[in-house]
């Protein structure tokens, strides 16, 4: 093993972390979002935009990233949609994202029963105050382990963002195995920096499932 | 109408082409799920068991495969160990190994969770009417679990085709790396063939995996 | 003669082509106690949905106070402050306390002052029997302690109107009867209640009027004296042997004494 090699690369790799957290963090929070418009056309079931909103989870749900990405970065300028990589990174993640955020919040929502809701209803709450008071708040926790699952998961797909040539911890490796032939290094640190970036996520997400779990709201 | 690039596809041999890197990828996500199935079953029968050895070790091999991107476990066994124990591995074998270990993984997590979901007290009610261990699994937990289990396997197949998409990052020539080579033939002809012929791939896998996840979703609700 | 405080005329329910109530008729007057009995699927628990709103009804009329209920009318949330309803399965919510489940309407829909709900809502608590739960959560509590919470939580909305769904049905047997104490105590002070329940001595001791419902008709409609005593009908006849057994074995049959 070549300390000095892995010591000199290190700042190489931190930038390249820095993108693919910067990239994540963003897709994650517009795939939240994309996520809860979504899931609100599902619960209410909005007339046309429920089929609309339904075709495109399928079509986001059964295609790999990768060709979603190549398809954004190499065909869409074809018809004139110019992006740059990172905003192509971006809405990859967030068009990947906002299906499986929709399906945890949707399933969270309906988890809620409706029983509920009309205990709400009969004590004289309105609608708005109904879904509020009672049905979110239930449902946000009960969409956790969901959630934090999907978070993970998308922090792990970012790994195909060397594909349309965007800088990150993949590109950075195959590039130093390429030009020095120091795979063993390389390689100890995409694996020490993904740790890096997904360890943290995942234990604040089992501490957080798991404090849910202790209060435990099953009636 | 401007220029979508999509009579590329109609020459020639390049749609039976990209069928058929298609077909590399789902022959090797079809061969993963073959190995990880039964070898989830195993392992996820074994994470149940009361030692407590048995079950860090499952537990550290499900939590480190389960952590890391895909991708990096690509590098680590087609860059790293040719290079580490210096044999010649095909980028194919590589993405068969991997693929199996994360699917056995997966599956595992998936068959520890449908075990432990089984009220104790089926057991108990089982061994209560004297039925040996082996006759408790038999008729009672197994058959409760299939349904549950039938479903997410499913579900599992779809992830691993989605998966294969990245063995074009090893040098694989699957349905992509074709892709890419119809493009670049074509240049001169259709500049805009980028357009059409992604496309084709993104509907392709769609086709793929779409009939798969709703049978999924068909069974769920069936057997609910 | 005290003036009427609920009027249902004609009213039909429907499920597709189900026909679940037909044409009911039914007058509540102020501090009366009505229990509806019946078999299970007669329609008494829709019956409780409708007059709530919680069911959209297919014909006749619902008023109250002589306002009409309707799920389309825009004083819904009004008139359903005056309703409180009491569900089978408690319905608390599980994310707030016992104290916050009481306080979430007066503050929220009747927009009271805080101090005010929290003293009214810890002395009714207290009524119950439960001023010392009122910072646990509702899985802390039994299912009868549940059930008086539920209780409480609809009163501290003053409601004129209290409808209660078969409120001891899932509860064990040893706490039915911390629940229906409460009701009793409800009914000695006056409150107007319809009241869905199996339990039929309870029925006796609390009702006014017994509404005897099968097939969603009023079959028959009586004080619970002349319902329970003399049956006018064979239908409430055969219901009411249901809840009678009859003793298997005869005294001096049993094996015991045959080997004396």
């Amino acid at each position: 093993m070549d300390w000095e090699f892995i010591v000199q690369h290190i700042p190489l790799y931190q930038e390249a972390a820095w993108l693919t957290v910067r990239i994540g963090l963003l897709g994650v929070v517009f795939s939240i979002l994309i996520g809860l418009v979504c899931a609100a056309i599902q619960y209410f079931r909005v007339p046309v935009l429920r089929r609309i909103t339904g075709i495109y989870i399928e079509l986001s749900r059964n295609t790999p990233l990768l060709i979603q990405l190549f398809f954004i970065y190499y065909g869409l300028p074809k018809i004139g949609i110019q992006t740059d990589p990172e905003l192509c990174g971006i809405a990859g993640l967030a068009f990947l994202g906002g299906s499986y955020m929709a399906e945890a919040f949707r399933s969270g929502l309906e988890a809620v029963s409706p029983i509920q809701m009309e205990s709400a209803l009969s004590l004289g709450m309105n609608r708005r105050q109904t879904m509020g008071y009672v049905v979110l708040p239930q449902a946000a926790s009960i969409s956790v382990p969901a959630f934090i699952a999907n978070v993970i998961f998308l922090l792990k797909e970012t790994s195909v963002f060397s594909a349309i040539s965007l800088m990150d911890l993949m590109f950075t490796a195959k590039d130093l195995i390429g030009l020095y032939y120091k795979t063993t290094e390389s390689l100890v640190l995409l694996v020490v920096f993904y740790l890096l970036i997904l360890l943290p996520v995942s234990v604040c997400g089992t501490l957080l499932e798991r404090r849910l779990r202790y209060a435990g709201f099953g009636s | 109408m401007p220029d979508l690039g999509l009579e590329v596809l109609l020459k020639g041999q390049n749609m039976v082409r990209l069928l058929e890197g298609l077909w590399i990828a789902l022959r090797i996500s079809l061969t993963a799920v073959v190995i990880s199935i039964p070898a989830g079953i195993l392992l996820g029968a074994m994470m149940t068991r009361k030692n407590r050895v048995v079950r860090a070790v499952l537990r550290l091999y499900l939590e480190i495969i389960r952590i890391m991107p895909q991708m990096v476990l690509l590098f680590i066994v087609f860059f790293g160990t040719t290079r580490a124990f210096g044999w010649d591995l095909s980028g194919e074998t590589a993405s068969i190994l991997v693929f199996s270990l994360w699917g056995t993984a997966e599956m595992s997590d998936l068959v520890r969770g449908a075990l432990i979901s089984i009220p104790v007290h089926q057991y108990e009610s089982g061994e209560a009417l004297g039925l040996r261990r082996v006759q408790v699994y038999r008729y009672i937990i197994i058959p409760q679990t299939f349904r549950r289990l039938v479903p997410l396997s499913i579900n599992l197949i779809t992830r691993m085709i989605k998966t294969t998409s990245l063995i074009l990052m090893i040098g694989v020539v699957e349905v992509l790396k074709v892709a890419q080579q119809i493009i670049e033939a074509n240049r001169m002809a259709s500049p805009n063939a980028a357009f059409g012929v992604y496309l084709a791939v993104f509907l392709l896998y769609f086709i793929a995996c779409w009939p798969i996840s709703m049978f999924a979703k068909y069974l769920e609700k069936r057997w609910r | 003669m005290t003036e009427t405080l609920l009027k249902i005329e004609h009213l039909v329910k429907k499920f597709d082509d189900n026909l679940i109530l037909d044409d009911i008729n039914l007058e509540v007057k102020k501090g009366e106690v009505i229990v509806v009995i019946g078999p299970s699927g007669c329609g008494k628990s829709t019956l409780l949905r409708c007059i709530n709103a919680l069911e959209p009804i297919q014909g006749g009329t619902i008023s109250l106070d002589g306002e009409p209920i309707d799920d389309k009318s825009r004083s819904l949330s009004v008139l359903r402050e005056k309703i409180g309803m009491v569900f089978q399965s408690y319905e608390l919510f599980p994310h707030l306390s016992v104290l916050n489940n009481v306080m979430l309407a007066p503050l929220k829909v009747q927009k009271r002052k805080k101090e005010e709900v929290k003293e009214e809502a810890l002395t009714l608590l207290e009524r119950v029997g439960l001023k010392e739960k009122a910072g646990s959560f509702p899985r802390q509590l039994s299912g009868g302690q549940k059930q008086r919470v539920a209780i409480v939580r609809a009163l501290c909305m003053h409601p004129e109107l209290l409808l209660f769904d078969e409120v001891t049905a899932a509860l064990d047997p040893e706490m039915v009867r911390e629940v229906l104490d409460v009701i009793l105590k409800l009914a000695a002070q006056g409150r107007t209640m319809i009241i869905v329940t199996h339990e039929m001595q309870f029925a006796q001791a609390v009702a006014d009027r017994i509404l005897f419902l099968d097939g969603g008709s009023i079959i028959e409609s009586a004080p619970p004296e002349e319902f329970f005593e003399h049956p006018k009908t064979d239908r409430a006849k055969q219901f009411l042997n249901t809840f009678t057994f009859e003793a298997v074995k005869t005294p001096h049959k049993t094996i015991k004494e045959e080997e004396d």
